[in-house]
């Protein structure tokens, strides 16, 4: 099962590291991971993408719960939540190509935000599953570059995750 | 304003650190000026820097304080990494003040620099990098804090050398408040009272408790419990002497050197209630046929990534053992009622205890249970056993009948070989006047026997019970069971002479080879010799295996008994 671990983690150095050992040493996976400070700057907020049994994802949330950095840890998945991830991505764009590219970033809500001769680099944001779909409606020789920030969310309404 | 340097030391004697185990080095050197302009912390000088961490770890065992270890950067850090892993696999309490190169020099490759944050990360519970003599003293305090509580262990501080030279005010927080770390103590009241349910309704129960019970200081209110209910008790390796071993209600150790009663008792029983235990892969066998016998799990523990890791947990009680303890004995203190199917339950594990699974061979030779036994006779039961790791470590563990917690010191979760004369060292340095018994193997004791140079110095009396079978004995039982005798470099050649060894470090040294010799020479060695260190090598029955034993692989119940061989 996917699952998007949050962390809230004291902003010092080598705090990455701690988590990311963690899942290393104990052979869990990490699909993705965004980290940044916090509106507290003393804090980070950290969004893990993972999977595994119900027992493993325990296990994940109490082993990161017992890093003595980590201040809270929640599944977001467990409830309701939203899940965006960003992209950029660099597309040749010459010829008929060119119009091709700007409709299918039109669909997708996307933005060109570089432009030159050949090449057009297209922001896009959204649930993970929309950038993949996007990547795989274009012709893959037309890609050049991808850039994706991994997945971030927050819990819907009342559920919030702060100190 | 003092010097960082002084700050750690006034740290120590705030946190009352009596004796710090240590080597200098370059980066420590202002810490080791301040250290000789005072008396109040005392300094152990070790011969290598592994010694200096096994020691201050056997210090916290053995007592109720933490151990602190004191080592220069680079590979003053690199050597205390085995004693790290060490008291962090038994959840240990335990500060090591690193050197480290000047801030300026981290990451040049400067000359003993080496990522000491990086390396130990694994391998503790929590560790800091000082950027700032400001912030000196109070990492020092949280170091501590977190060390000894929660679920203790080892904590790192790395202290660049600059930050030991610059000048400071000097103020130690009386108390800490961490807002990402708050170790849960009381337990939750409505799962206790589950689990007093439980416990009374249980017609096959066990009591199952490990090294947590130790660390916390519960064995009394374990007794109590235990006395109350009148259940059967098992032992992990690391939780002996967590139970009286001489009482009935006790089953023995378990696992896969336990008894065939408390194997059994485990594996049978309807009701299991483990206390500070983590039902590890040594205690519970093949966890698929552990699984297939159906029961009902109530763990308490203060570590809630400990329940239902392994084994699935039916009641978990997170919190400190003895608070949990406190709460069931209120409660079962207003009325307990056990199942009277319990007596048929006594009945059944009286039954296996008549297979006298402990009896062992006899031969011309020594056997090494019989040497335990009579160092068990000989110190009245009451010293403190420190051993290393093989079969020797088995024996000391079937033999020594543990009554009191604390006394037996061994490395259970990493079993780290060379443990054994340094615990003996700081087993002595926190019980001057206990006896101390290092219960050991001529391949072992080689691993830190460069230590008996430190016992000389500052008058340590260990008495090291060298069961000598010129083999790495447990491997040796491994290849002689599973891999048809073929005895691939299990063979120690080559032995020096231990007592000429131990004449040279200027101690005494005896050779015992005749079974009737083993009694009076113990006599001897704790008498006489009473302020002696005492290196006693006896040369023991090699062919002797360590029994029951539950194979790699197999299930708690499919015990390798001696008659079966
Ligand atoms: C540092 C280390 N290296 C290797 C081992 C693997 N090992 C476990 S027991 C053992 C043999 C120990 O021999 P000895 O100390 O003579 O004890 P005996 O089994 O003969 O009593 C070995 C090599 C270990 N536990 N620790
Ligand atoms: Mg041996």
């Amino acid at each position: 099962m996917r699952h998007i671990i949050s962390i809230l983690i004291e902003n010092e150095s080598g705090a990455l590291s701690r988590v990311a050992g963690l899942f290393s040493a104990r052979g869990y996976n990490i699909e993705s991971l965004t980290v940044a400070p916090t509106e507290d700057p003393s804090l980070s907020r950290m969004t893990i993408l993972t999977s595994g049994s119900d027992e493993v994802l325990e296990q994940i949330t109490k082993q990161l719960n017992k890093l003595v950095d980590v201040v809270k840890v929640v599944d977001l998945s467990e409830a309701a939540h939203v899940e965006r991830e960003l992209m950029l991505i660099k597309v040749r764009a010459t010829g008929k190509d060119r119009e091709e590219m700007k409709r299918m970033a039109d669909i997708f809500r996307g933005r060109i935000i570089d432009v030159t001769e050949s090449t057009y680099v297209i922001e896009l944001t959204g649930a993970s599953t929309k950038l993949d779909s996007f990547i795989a409606g274009l012709d893959a020789g037309l890609i050049l570059e991808t850039v994706r920030t991994g997945v971030c969310g927050i819990g819907r309404g009342d559920r919030i995750l702060k100190v | 304003m003092i010097s960082g340097a002084e700050i750690v030391i006034r740290c120590l004697q705030e946190e009352k650190v009596d004796c710090v185990f240590g080597y200098p080095g370059g980066s420590v050197l202002h810490i080791y000026d301040a250290l000789f302009k005072q008396d109040e912390v005392k300094h152990i000088l070790v011969r290598h820097e592994q010694a200096a961490v096994h020691a201050a770890d056997a210090y916290s065992r053995s007592s109720q304080r933490v151990g602190v270890a004191l080592v220069t950067s680079g590979p003053g850090v690199t050597n205390t990494v085995t004693g790290i892993a060490t008291a962090y696999m038994d959840s240990i309490p335990m500060v090591v003040l690193c050197g480290q190169v000047p801030t300026a020099y981290i990451g040049q490759d400067a000359f003993q620099e080496c990522d000491t944050v990086g390396i130990t990360r694994p391998c503790v519970k929590h560790n800091f990098l000082v950027k700032d003599v400001k912030d000196l003293a109070i990492t020092i305090k949280k170091a501590f804090h977190i060390a000894a509580t929660g679920r203790p262990g080892p904590v790192v501080v790395d202290i660049p050398k600059d930050i030991t030279a610059q000048m400071c005010e000097f103020d130690y927080p009386k108390t800490i408040q961490m807002r990402s770390y708050n170790p849960v103590v009381k337990g939750h009241l409505g799962q206790i009272k589950k689990a007093v349910q439980m416990l009374q309704e249980a017609k096959r129960p066990i009591i199952y408790t490990g090294g947590g019970v130790i660390l916390s200081d519960a064995a009394d209110k374990l007794t109590q419990l235990a006395r109350k209910l009148d259940f059967p008790v098992t032992n992990t390796l690391m939780g002996l002497g967590g139970y009286p071993a001489t009482d009935r209600q006790f089953v023995g150790m378990l696992g896969m050197h336990g008894t065939f009663e408390a194997n059994n008792a485990m594996h049978y029983a309807d009701v299991i209630l483990a206390v500070g235990a983590r039902f590890d892969d040594r205690v519970i066998g093949n966890p698929e046929h552990f699984g297939s016998e159906k029961r009902r799990v109530i763990h308490i523990d203060i570590d809630p990534s400990s329940i239902s890791k392994r084994v699935k947990v039916d009641v978990p009680i997170v919190g400190n053992v003895p608070d949990v303890l406190d709460e069931m004995l209120k409660l079962l203190d207003a009325g307990c009622k056990t199942d009277p199917e319990v007596a048929d339950w006594w009945k059944q594990i009286d039954e296996w205890r008549g297979r006298k699974s402990l009896a062992y061979r006899q031969s011309n030779h020594i056997m090494p249970q019989f040497v335990v036994e009579k160092l068990y006779e000989v110190t009245g039961g009451d010293a403190f056993i420190t051993s290393d790791v093989g079969q020797h470590q088995m024996f000391a563990a079937q033999y020594y009948k543990f009554d009191k917690p604390r006394r037996w010191i061994n490395s259970g979760g990493l079993g780290t070989m060379g443990v054994g004369l340094p615990y003996g060292m700081g087993v002595l340095m926190a019980n001057p006047d206990a006896q101390v018994a290092c219960v050991t193997g001529e391949g072992s004791i080689q691993m830190c026997i460069q230590e008996m140079s430190t016992c000389k110095q500052y008058g340590l009396p260990v008495k090291i019970i060298n069961l000598n079978n010129g083999m790495l004995g447990m491997v040796r039982q491994w290849q002689e069971m599973f891999y048809s005798k073929r005895y691939s470099q299990s063979y120690v050649t080559s032995l020096p002479d231990f007592v000429k060894l131990a004449e040279a470090y200027g101690h005494v040294g005896m050779r015992i080879e005749k079974p009737e010799d083993v009694e009076p020479a113990l006599r001897k060695a704790f008498t006489e010799h009473k302020d002696d260190l005492v290196f006693m090598d006896f040369i023991i029955d090699p062919g002797a295996n360590v029994f029951p034993m539950v194979a790699a692989g197999k299930g708690l119940t499919e015990m390798i008994l001696a008659e079966e061989l």
